[in-house]
């Protein structure tokens, strides 16, 4: 009942709003999963400056990471008529019902970051990033780097189980598939914490000879990595040199290291996920072009050459 | 005399078990005793047991005497992360270390205050009371860091987290001289007797007239001072406080750090010491399955099965079977208190 009365209080404010929102060229309600993390934060601060620079007049709602909270904003937006709207889904299953009454209201639907378990032509389109192809990217760099000679790599692994873990260490083993010089000889979770990624790295130098058997720290995520180099400065040894440090995800404190030259390199996941998302939904708009199912960010790679200064002051106001 | 050897006694379980799994760690990584001097400070395995168990020691400090009183406390993981953000964010903005340090200590007194009079003047059980902040605690944290990691580059702090005394890393010789000084001070005095009496039957306290209310307060107080000197050092380690992360289910470790050390969740009898050992002893685990190399799958599976061990043989079925296979002697070590719940004071 509350609902009933949500709704249609929802539907006359929309229908107050729509005589003053004829200015923007598109009004797009986007139900993100709440604020979980320093990415997730970026993310929004991302999506809302895009859908400025657009003209685009942005919905917000927060979930805060409750699927029933996200169903009830879809609703809202349709209720409200919006042209568009965006989910960052907080788990795959349960979307179908709602993402139909998207269908039927005839509002296009971008997924972002994360996909569902539903079918195909509910949603316009997912902007997702590969995750396979980030650990990928990490890998190639490394292959790239060590040229050749023989080198023991440590791995910190992110939350045993979850899909970027799993992921990007089945990308970085691809990577070096076929280069024999290189060997993965530890590789243990550090839980994607700054914490665990230092205790592991620690225990990692230990078992390696004080560090002597180890010449790169591939981490599943930067903050692991920020960790891990604190373990390998207190251990008398210089990350960056002694030990090639490369990690994923691209937060700014990263680049504060890497300007330090304590990390080598970094891929980015960029947390601008809206950026595409728009273009493709204006171009749906405009002449009703179906985007691909599918768009792949960008796993843009930064090392120490790329003004790691500038990246950071570029990334620090972001709320990562 | 007689003394030394009671608590021998009571400790002999806690370091059986803490030497055996020292031993099979080294039995699976031959240099884990090697100990040598980096830097000015001591650096090897062992080290490292007793530098990352910190946090779980402190905490597992106020945890005793809380379930002592026949309480828990679940809030000690989140104001670990309130007193890391709140240090932290003292640091960015400039102030000196002492009002940092001082503000950090202060809004942990303040948390333990709130769990306190929860527990003692409103009488709401204890799981309940320190739910509340279990679950709040996290949130007020992020509020402070504004969700981000809030990094600072104050030597000072810093030094609380890695810098290093007489070659101890200076989280070791926090909870080292933090644990053995509340343990004298409760046992030195009447103060630990008081407080497993309230444990043990409060109103029977009160009758005797032992200020049961005024006990309980100080010790959920003393678990939050714990809390906030565990959340400095997880913070001063990593020059950041994490709010997602910081002490995040470390009040289960504590809880388990207390039971390891063959403390009753039923309150009554106590000893410190047994429970920093019970740290020790999970720390080991955790430090040993990271040095053992198995792939991190088998990680809580490892720590779960020694853990089941380590408690099997300490449970009072256990004990018993043991008086019965040895006729004559002393008795096995009383781990069984939970059977008798005569007040009787204990070595520390």
């Amino acid at each position: 009942m509350t609902l009933k009365t949500a709704l249609a209080s929802a539907t006359v404010l929309a229908a107050c709003l729509f005589g003053s929102a004829h200015a923007a060229d598109m009004t797009v309600g986007f139900s993100q999963i709440g604020s979980e993390s320093g990415w997730r934060a970026a993310e929004t601060t991302l999506t809302k400056q895009q859908a400025e620079k657009r003209g685009i007049d942005l919905k917000f709602a927060d979930a805060q990471q409750k699927q029933e909270n996200q169903i009830k904003a879809v609703r809202s937006f349709i209720a409200q008529g919006v042209d568009a709207i965006l989910i960052a889904p907080v788990v795959a299953t349960g979307w179908d019902e709602v993402l139909t009454e998207a269908k039927d209201a005839k509002i296009p639907v971008v997924l972002l970051d994360r996909t569902v378990d539903a079918p195909k032509d509910l949603y316009l389109t997912a902007v997702t990033s590969d995750l396979v192809h980030e650990g990928n990217v990490a890998g190639k760099w490394l292959v790239d780097t060590v040229a050749g000679k023989p080198c023991n790599v440590v791995e910190l692994q992110g939350t045993t189980g979850s899909s970027p873990a799993i992921d990007r260490k089945k990308g970085f083993e691809q990577a070096l598939k076929g280069h024999d010089n290189l060997k993965i000889v530890r590789s243990q979770t550090g839980d994607f914490t700054r914490t665990k990624g230092k205790e592991v790295m620690e225990s990692f130098l230990k078992a390696e000879g004080g560090g002597k058997n180890i010449c790169a720290l591939y981490a599943h995520n930067d903050d692991m990595a920020v960790g891990a180099i604190q373990a390998i400065k207190e251990a008398g040894l210089k990350p960056g040199k002694d030990i090639l440090v490369v990690s994923i995800d691209a937060v700014p404190d990263i680049f504060q290291a890497m300007a330090a030259g304590e990390a080598n390199a970094t891929v980015e996941l960029t947390p601008n996920m809206a950026g595409p998302a728009f273009d493709a939904l204006a171009a749906y708009k405009k002449d009703g072009k179906e985007p691909p199912k599918w768009i792949q960010t960008e796993s843009k790679l930064y090392t120490q050459k790329d003004d790691p200064k500038a990246v950071y002051e570029q990334k620090k106001g972001l709320g990562y | 005399m007689s003394g030394a050897k009671a608590l021998g006694w009571r400790l002999l379980p806690q370091i059986v078990a803490l030497v055996a799994i020292l031993l099979l760690i080294w039995l699976s990584f031959p240099g884990f005793f090697t100990v040598e001097m980096q830097n000015g400070r001591l650096y090897g395995s062992l080290i490292d047991v007793m530098n990352r168990g910190a946090p779980v020691a402190l905490l597992a400090v106020g945890m005793t005497l809380v379930i002592a009183t026949r309480g828990i406390d679940l809030s000690v993981g989140a104001v670990m992360a309130i007193c890391g953000a709140v240090a932290a964010s003292s640091s960015v903005r400039g102030d000196p270390l002492v009002v940092t340090l001082a503000m950090s200590l202060g809004i942990g007194l303040l948390c333990g205050l709130w769990n306190g009079v929860l527990v003692a003047f409103l009488n709401i059980q204890p799981i309940v009371a320190t739910l509340v902040l279990m679950v709040a605690g996290r949130g007020i944290a992020q509020l402070i860091t504004e969700g981000a990691i809030l990094t600072f580059n104050d030597p000072g702090l810093i030094f609380i987290g890695s810098g290093s005394v007489f070659g101890l890393p200076m989280p070791v010789v926090l909870w080292l001289v933090f644990g053995i000084a509340v343990a004298l001070i409760v046992r030195r005095t009447a103060l630990g007797l008081m407080i497993e009496a309230t444990g043990v039957n409060r109103r029977a306290a009160m009758l005797s007239g032992i200020q049961a209310p005024a006990f309980l307060m100080s010790a959920y107080m003393l678990s939050g001072l714990c809390a906030a000197l565990a959340g400095l050092v997880v913070t001063a380690d990593i020059r950041g406080a994490d709010a997602n992360n910081a002490g995040l289910w470390l009040e289960l470790d504590a809880i388990l750090a207390v039971v390891v050390g063959g403390n009753s969740l039923l309150g009554g009898r106590f000893s410190i010491i047994a429970s920093l050992i019970g740290a020790m002893i999970i720390q080991s685990v955790n430090t040993g399955i990271l040095l053992s190399g198995f792939p991190p799958e088998f990680n809580l599976i490892i720590k779960a099965a020694i853990i089941v061990l380590i408690l099997l043989i300490q449970s009072p079925r256990m004990s018993h079977l043991a008086a019965f296979a040895k006729p004559a002697g002393p008795a096995a070590p009383a781990v069984g208190m939970q059977k008798d719940k005569t007040i009787e004071r204990t070595a520390p």
